[in-house]
C-alpha cells in the first residue's frame, strides 16, 4: 500500500523542512528514499496549493471515557481529532474513575487501540484527583502513560506537589499542571475585571493562574522534574515562564485557541458556552499570548477539548459546566487569528501543534521523518469555514464560535498512513 | 404608549426615555392605591406567575399586590416545596408553566443572569426580580421614583449608595439608571466590597464614608448581609459600623434636605441607626409603596392593551 502526496507545501519543523514536492508513503511509513511501488496498489493525492504537515497533536483532551460517555467517549474524541486534523490525542485523568491506576489506564489505551487517531493518557497525580495522596504514578507509567497531570483538579498542598514532582523526575516524565490558587477561586465563573463587576458573576482573578506557575516553576527549579503549565491564559503567567526558562529551569507551556481568540466581552450575553476554565481574559492577554507564542515562551497549542452535554450547559450561568470543544475549530482559529495576522509564522504554528508537544511529551509523533509513522494533515490555509457545532463529529456542542466565519482548516487527515478524515 | 421590549431584565441598557415613561406611568397608578376599592381591570385574563428561587417577603408581595390590583391572575411558585426539589432544571420549570399559559414571569434567583436565561427559554415576559449579583431594576426605579417624588428631579443629583457594593444587585440597577437620568452617582464601601474596576462604571468610589456623604441630596443605604460574610469581607460588624453605619451626626454632612434610603429589611443598628432610619429625613416606607406603583407600572407596560387609566 502506498499513497503519494503530490505537490504539496511540505512543512516540518522537526528537520526544517519548508518546500513544494511530493511526500510518499509506503506501508504506513514515510519513504523519503523510495520510488512509488510499482507492484502495490496506492494512491495518489494532489496537495498542489495546500500544505502537508506532520499528523498534529493535541496534547490536552478530555475524553470523559470512563464515567461521562454521556458527553464523549474516546471513540467519538477519536472522530473529531481527524475531522479537526489531529492524529494524536492525549488525555486528561478527571474521568470517573479517575485514570489513577494501571486499570484505567490500559483500559483507556485498549479502546484507543480501536479509535480513528493515536490515543494517549496521562495519569493522575493523586489518588481519585483528590490531591491528597499521590497515586501509584510508577505503575502508570509502565502501562504506558505518556505524563502525570493534576488537570481539572490542581494540587494546592505544595508540599504534596513537590513530592509528585520530586517521585515522577524518577521516570523522566513532565507533570502537566492546571495552575490555580482555589482559595482565590470560590465559586469563581469568569475572569475578574469590569465585566464580572457589571455581570454580578464571582471573579477568577489572574494572580490564582500566576501565582500557582510560579510557585510550581519554583518546585520544578526544587524538584528537577520537568513542568509544563497547562492552558496558559494570562500574561502573568507568560512572564514567570519566561523568567523561568531563562534561568534554565525545565518548563514548557501551552494556551488554547479560546485564549488568544476571545476576551471575557463573550460573556456579555450570559453565554455559558464561554465559560471555561480558567477563564477568558482580556485583549491584553491575548497580545501577551501572542508574544508568548512567537518567541517560544509558549511551546504548545493544545486545544483543553472539553466535551459537554446540552444539559450541562443550558442552565444558569453558575451551575454551568466549565468547557469549550476544541478539536474541530483550533486550525481553523490558529490560522485565521494567529497565522493570517502575522502573529505566528505557519511553520512556528505547526511546530506548536506538533514536535513541540511531543518532545514534551516523549512520544514519537509530530515528524515527517523517514521511516517515520505516516501521520500527515494537510491543511488548505485559504479554506472558508463557518463553524457549525451542528456538524462536529464530537458529541460536545459546547463552543462559544458557533457561526464565526474563519479562514483555514485541515482537508485531509492520514493515520499510520490511512486516510481516516474525510471517512471513505 | 408601551414598552417596546418583552423583557425587563436590567436597567444597564434602559434609556432614559423609557425609565422616564415608565416613571410617569408609575406616578398616575399611585391614585390607585389611595383608592377605597383598590381594583382596576387592566390586566383581567392575564396570568402573571412569581418565581421565587430565592426567599424575598417584600419584592414578592409588592408583585403580587401590584399583578391583583390590575386584576391578573397571579401563581406562586418558591424553590422550596416545588419540582425544583426534585431536581427539575430551571429550563425545564419555566417551559412547564408557560405551558399552562402563563403571560409573564416574575423571577428571582440567587444566580446572576438568571433572568437573561429565561427570557431565551420563553416566549412569555420576563421580569426580573432580583438575579444574584446582578440586577434588581424595579427595585432600582421605584428607589428613582422615590427620589423623583421628593426633589422633582434626578438630574445632577448626588446619590451615595452606601456599603456592599460587590454582592449588591441594587448598587447596580442604581448605578445605570440614575446615571442614565443624570445623577451624580457615589459608591461607599469597605474596599473589600468594592468589586474590581468600579471605576470603569458611571460613579466616584470612595472608601471614606465622611468624604462621600459631602453635600449628598440621597443617601441609600445597602444591607449588610450578614449571611454573604463568611469569607472574611471585614472584621467584625462593630467595625463595619463604626466606619460604614449612617447616624444622625454623620448625616449632618449631606445636604440639608438630604433623603434617606433603604432598600430593607434593614440591620437597625448595624448599617442604620434607629433614630436616622424613622426619622425626619428617611423616606423608606416610600419607598415600598412605590414599589407596588412602579410594578403596576411595568406589568401594564409590558402587557397591557388598549384600556386607559383614566377609563379604569
Amino acid at each position: 500500500m502506498w499513497l503519494l502526496l503530490k505537490g504539496g507545501r511540505i512543512i516540518d519543523p522537526s528537520q526544517n523542512i519548508d518546500k513544494v514536492g511530493d511526500l510518499l508513503i509506503v506501508d504506513g511509513r514515510i519513504a523519503w528514499n523510495q520510488e512509488v511501488p510499482q507492484n502495490q496498489e496506492g494512491q495518489t493525492i494532489n496537495c498542489a496549493g495546500l500544505v502537508v504537515a506532520p499528523g498534529l497533536i493535541d496534547m490536552h483532551v478530555h475524553m470523559r471515557e470512563p464515567g461521562y460517555e454521556h458527553k464523549e467517549t474516546i471513540a467519538t474524541a477519536a472522530k473529531a481529532a481527524a475531522a479537526g486534523g489531529f492524529t494524536t490525542i492525549v488525555g486528561m485523568p478527571n474521568t470517573k474513575p479517575a485514570i489513577d491506576n494501571r486499570a484505567v489506564v490500559d483500559y483507556v489505551l485498549c479502546e484507543g487501540r480501536r479509535a480513528d487517531v493515536h490515543v494517549h493518557t496521562t495519569g493522575a497525580a493523586t489518588k481519585g484527583n483528590e490531591g491528597i495522596e499521590m497515586a501509584e504514578i510508577g505503575d502508570m507509567i509502565e502501562a504506558g502513560a505518556v505524563a502525570i497531570s493534576d488537570d481539572a483538579y490542581p494540587v494546592q498542598n505544595a508540599d504534596l506537589m513537590r513530592r509528585v514532582m520530586e517521585y515522577s523526575r524518577m521516570f523522566d516524565v513532565a507533570v502537566l499542571a492546571h495552575c490555580e490558587d482555589t482559595s482565590l477561586t470560590r465559586d469563581a465563573v469568569m475572569n475578574e475585571g469590569l465585566n464580572s463587576t457589571i455581570l454580578g458573576l464571582r471573579p477568577w482573578p489572574r494572580q490564582a493562574e500566576a501565582i500557582m506557575v510560579m510557585r510550581n516553576i519554583l518546585l520544578s527549579e526544587l524538584t528537577g522534574c520537568r513542568l509544563h503549565i497547562q492552558h496558559i491564559s494570562a500574561a502573568e503567567s507568560i512572564a514567570a515562564v519566561r523568567w523561568a526558562k531563562s534561568k534554565g529551569i525545565p518548563v514548557t507551556g501551552e494556551t488554547g485557541p479560546q485564549y488568544f481568540s476571545l476576551t471575557d466581552d463573550a460573556l456579555c450575553n450570559y453565554d455559558t458556552n464561554a465559560k471555561v476554565n480558567p477563564p477568558l481574559r482580556t485583549q491584553a492577554d491575548i497580545e501577551a499570548i501572542k508574544e508568548g507564542l512567537a518567541d517560544g515562551t509558549i511551546d504548545a497549542i493544545a486545544t483543553d477539548h472539553a466535551p459537554h452535554s446540552l444539559e450541562d450547559k443550558q442552565v444558569e450561568m453558575q451551575y454551568a459546566a466549565f468547557g469549550i470543544v476544541g478539536l474541530e475549530t483550533a486550525v481553523p482559529l490558529v490560522i485565521t487569528n494567529l497565522v493570517k495576522p502575522g502573529a505566528l509564522s505557519i511553520n512556528d504554528a505547526i511546530a506548536r501543534m506538533t514536535i513541540e508537544p511531543a518532545k514534551i511529551l516523549g512520544i514519537e509523533a509530530g515528524s515527517l521523518a523517514d521511516g517515520a509513522v505516516a501521520d500527515v494533515t494537510i491543511i488548505d490555509l485559504d479554506a472558508s469555514v463557518v463553524v457549525r457545532s451542528g456538524e462536529f463529529k464530537s458529541m460536545g456542542r459546547n463552543t462559544p464560535f458557533e457561526g464565526a466565519q474563519l479562514t483555514g482548516k485541515a482537508v485531509k487527515t492520514i493515520v499510520s498512513g490511512q486516510l481516516v478524515s474525510p471517512a471513505q | 404608549m408601551q414598552l417596546q421590549r418583552k423583557d425587563i431584565l436590567g436597567l444597564q441598557d434602559m434609556s432614559a426615555a423609557e425609565i422616564r415613561l415608565i416613571l410617569e406611568t408609575a406616578s398616575s397608578y399611585k391614585e390607585i392605591l389611595t383608592r377605597p376599592v383598590k381594583k382596576v381591570p387592566i390586566l383581567r385574563g392575564k396570568s402573571i406567575c412569581t418565581l421565587f428561587y430565592e426567599n424575598s417577603t417584600r419584592t414578592r408581595t409588592s408583585f403580587e399586590l401590584a399583578a391583583k390590583i390590575m386584576s391578573a391572575d397571579t401563581t406562586s411558585i418558591s424553590a422550596a416545596g416545588s419540582a425544583v426539589n426534585k431536581g427539575e432544571s430551571f429550563k425545564d420549570t419555566l417551559l412547564t408553566l408557560e405551558a399552562m399559559g402563563i403571560d409573564l414571569f416574575v423571577i428571582r434567583h440567587s444566580a446572576s443572569g438568571s433572568s437573561h436565561f429565561a427570557s431565551q427559554i420563553v416566549k412569555s415576559h420576563v421580569v426580573n426580580a432580583g438575579d444574584g449579583l446582578h440586577e434588581h431594576p424595579t427595585q432600582g426605579l421605584l428607589d428613582m421614583l422615590t427620589i423623583q417624588e421628593n426633589k422633582l428631579r434626578l438630574e445632577g443629583l448626588r446619590v451615595v449608595v452606601i456599603g456592599d457594593i460587590l454582592h449588591s444587585r441594587v448598587a447596580r440597577s442604581n448605578i445605570w439608571g440614575l446615571s442614565h437620568m443624570g445623577a451624580q452617582v457615589r459608591v461607599c464601601g469597605p474596599n473589600t466590597l468594592l468589586p474590581a474596576e468600579l471605576d470603569k462604571l458611571p460613579v466616584q468610589k470612595f472608601t471614606n464614608l465622611d468624604e462621600a456623604l459631602e453635600g449628598a441630596d440621597v443617601v441609600n443605604i445597602l444591607r449588610i448581609q450578614l449571611e454573604r460574610m463568611d469569607r472574611g469581607f471585614f472584621p467584625s460588624v462593630r467595625e463595619y459600623s463604626r466606619f460604614f453605619g449612617i447616624n444622625k451626626q454623620r448625616l449632618r454632612r449631606c445636604a440639608s434636605d438630604v433623603l434617606v434610603m433603604h432598600p430593607g429589611p434593614m440591620n437597625r443598628g448595624i448599617e442604620i441607626t434607629p433614630d436616622v432610619a424613622d426619622g425626619e429625613f428617611a423616606v423608606i416606607t416610600d419607598q415600598v409603596t412605590n414599589g407596588v406603583a412602579v410594578r403596576m407600572a411595568l406589568l401594564y407596560l409590558l402587557m397591557g392593551g388598549g384600556a386607559s387609566v383614566a377609563a379604569a
